[in-house]
């Protein structure tokens, strides 16, 4: 089967100090991996470099078969950052956000037609927040802007779904709401590639893990059960590193809920 | 009315009503990207261009675009950079800007304070017909590029780390509204000055997000909340013998105070009608 994404030596550097140092992996069609990894384990970066919004040091990324630098099928891709966009001063409707996604299909410069407004409902349809498109996306819950910005991907029809921490500080309900799209995007024949702290509902999903340490691959294969402390039963996922990245959110405890 | 058998008010008014529904259009994509003070900046860099006008006896109108523009692509350059140096390396460009155009005015053959005064605060008189010309052909192509690539747009302000994965050419459109903020901030000069321009493309969005829900319905109203501030306030500035830009601007933040006072009455009525259920913050999710 053909590799949607083929990573070869990857090494990408950040000021001078190398966060991933020599990646290589091959995520077939149709298959769901996740890439874990603690805070700083340079997971996000790996993503981040496969979608070209950092420059590689060393080694070289294919997307559907061709060079990352000659690549301009983005509409075959689905990226689900890991929230809203910093840039939020003017108010913005559910609807007008997820109308986004359809830009990379329909281009700059092409006014909005009837197939892109079913698009972004159907889109809406499969995160359940049909009801919500026009409400302002700054009075949701979390969990709900994170399905927003997954409709938003889901709008364009990509192939392959790239999502960043898209469980991390989200409430049970959108958990179960994005194992659901995720499983029906996997049956349509959709690739996926998820960063995860930790998978919770997601995990039976899950294909292939990677676990990402320190800027190389330390796993590859089934996912790994939680050892150790993350195992105990008392444990309250509060990281006092998580706490850092996401002033004001309470890590969701995706180890008790899933039980 | 009286004042209308003067062409100089007939000028005032055409050129207020195009740049009043003009400047909001550009500057709801400032306000949204938090760059709601980059207005105020390009300003500073016309006046420079005012004063190479004047020095060398060109029309400053074009000289201000120029080097307006280039300041502008200066500034997003500097942004694109993204390191925390470009706060500071704005600073420089603009005091720059405003001390070698106060300083070239000065040396240009027809110096004199009321001349400065008129490009810094605008003035009614100063709008010759071939101004007015020169302001719709560019007030009409700055609204046209905003409304046609709203969407495109939307998406580079909203998020521009998804615009680019997305494709679009983010580096494109942020030059193109770079440099239709230097366009405008210039075409707004003769009326509404280069100090104040920059409140004309801010306050009419900030007042409309008072009461609006979405993206397009914002630009809608603050549209009509510019056009608004910009006719009445040309209307009264020549009834009270006051500087038009300085007047248009206070009718704005008027109407932003009722928008604000007006939806927040609005707000706490309908919670009030409701059972007492806060609603849930955004960035705190609740675990039962």
């Amino acid at each position: 089967m053909s590799s949607v994404i083929r990573v070869r030596h990857a090494a990408v550097s950040y000021a001078g100090r190398e966060v991933l140092r020599d990646v290589s992996l091959d995520l077939p069609a149709g298959e769901m991996w996740a890439v874990l990894g603690s805070n700083g384990s340079g997971k996000s970066t790996l993503i981040r470099a496969v979608l070209g919004l950092v420059p590689l040091a060393r080694g070289e990324i294919e997307l559907f078969g061709v060079a990352q630098r000659r690549f301009r099928n983005w509409s075959r891709i689905g990226y689900v950052p890991q929230r809203i966009g910093a840039g939020s001063g003017v108010p913005a409707t559910v609807g007008e956000v997820v109308a986004s996604g359809r830009l990379a299909r329909r281009g700059a410069f092409r006014p909005t037609r009837a197939g892109d407004r079913a698009a972004v409902r159907k889109a809406l349809v499969d995160v359940g927040l049909a009801d919500r498109i026009g409400d302002p996306v700054a009075v949701l819950s979390g969990g709900q802007q994170q399905r927003t910005l997954i409709a938003r991907a889901l709008a364009g029809e990509p192939d392959l779904l790239i999502l960043d921490e898209p469980t991390a500080g989200v409430d049970a309900d959108s958990q179960e709401a994005f194992a659901g799209t995720l499983r029906r995007f996997q049956r349509r024949g959709g690739t996926v590639l998820l960063v995860a702290h930790e998978l919770g509902p997601l995990e039976p999903l899950i294909d292939r893990a990677v676990v990402i340490h320190e800027g190389l691959i330390a796993y590859q294969g089934v996912v790994p059960e939680p050892a150790g402390y993350h195992a105990e039963p008392g444990h309250d996922h509060v990281h006092p590193h998580a706490a850092e990245e996401r002033p004001g959110i309470c890590v969701a405890p995706t180890d008790r809920v899933a039980n | 009315m009286d004042l209308f058998q003067y062409d100089f008010m007939v000028r005032a008014l055409a050129g207020a009503l195009i740049i009043g529904v003009t400047a909001p259009a550009l500057g709801i994509y400032l306000v949204q990207r938090r760059l709601s003070l980059i207005g105020d900046g390009i300003g500073h860099v016309a006046l420079t261009g005012v004063g190479v006008g004047l020095l060398f006896q060109q029309s400053p109108a074009i000289t201000a675009v120029i080097v307006a523009a280039v300041g502008a692509v200066g500034v997003e350059l500097i942004r694109e950079r993204g390191r925390t140096s470009g706060d500071l390396a704005l600073a420089l460009l603009f005091y720059g800007g405003i001390a070698g155009g106060v300083v070239l005015v000065g040396l240009s053959p027809n110096r004199g304070n009321a001349n400065l005064v008129q490009y810094l605060f605008g003035s009614l008189t100063t709008t010759s017909g071939g101004d007015l010309l020169v302001i719709a052909i560019l007030g009409v192509a700055v609204l046209v590029a905003m409304l046609v690539l709203r969407p495109a747009l939307f998406a580079v302000c909203n998020d521009e780390e998804y615009a680019r994965v997305s494709g679009l050419p983010v580096r494109t459109l942020n030059l193109l509204l770079a440099v239709t903020t230097a366009v405008t901030v210039t075409i707004a000069m003769r009326t509404v000055g280069l100090l104040l321009i920059s409140a004309l493309m801010v306050v009419p969005v900030a007042a409309a997000q008072q009461v609006t829900r979405g993206f397009r319905t914002t630009m809608a109203a603050a549209m009509v909340i510019g056009v608004v501030a910009a006719t009445s306030g040309v209307v009264a500035a020549a009834e009270m013998n006051t500087a038009p830009g300085a007047t248009i601007v206070i009718l704005a933040l008027a109407v932003f105070i009722a928008l604000a006072v007006g939806g927040a009455m609005r707000r706490k009525a309908r919670t009030g009608a409701r059972d007492p259920v806060a609603t849930e913050p955004t960035d705190v999710v609740l675990h039962g």
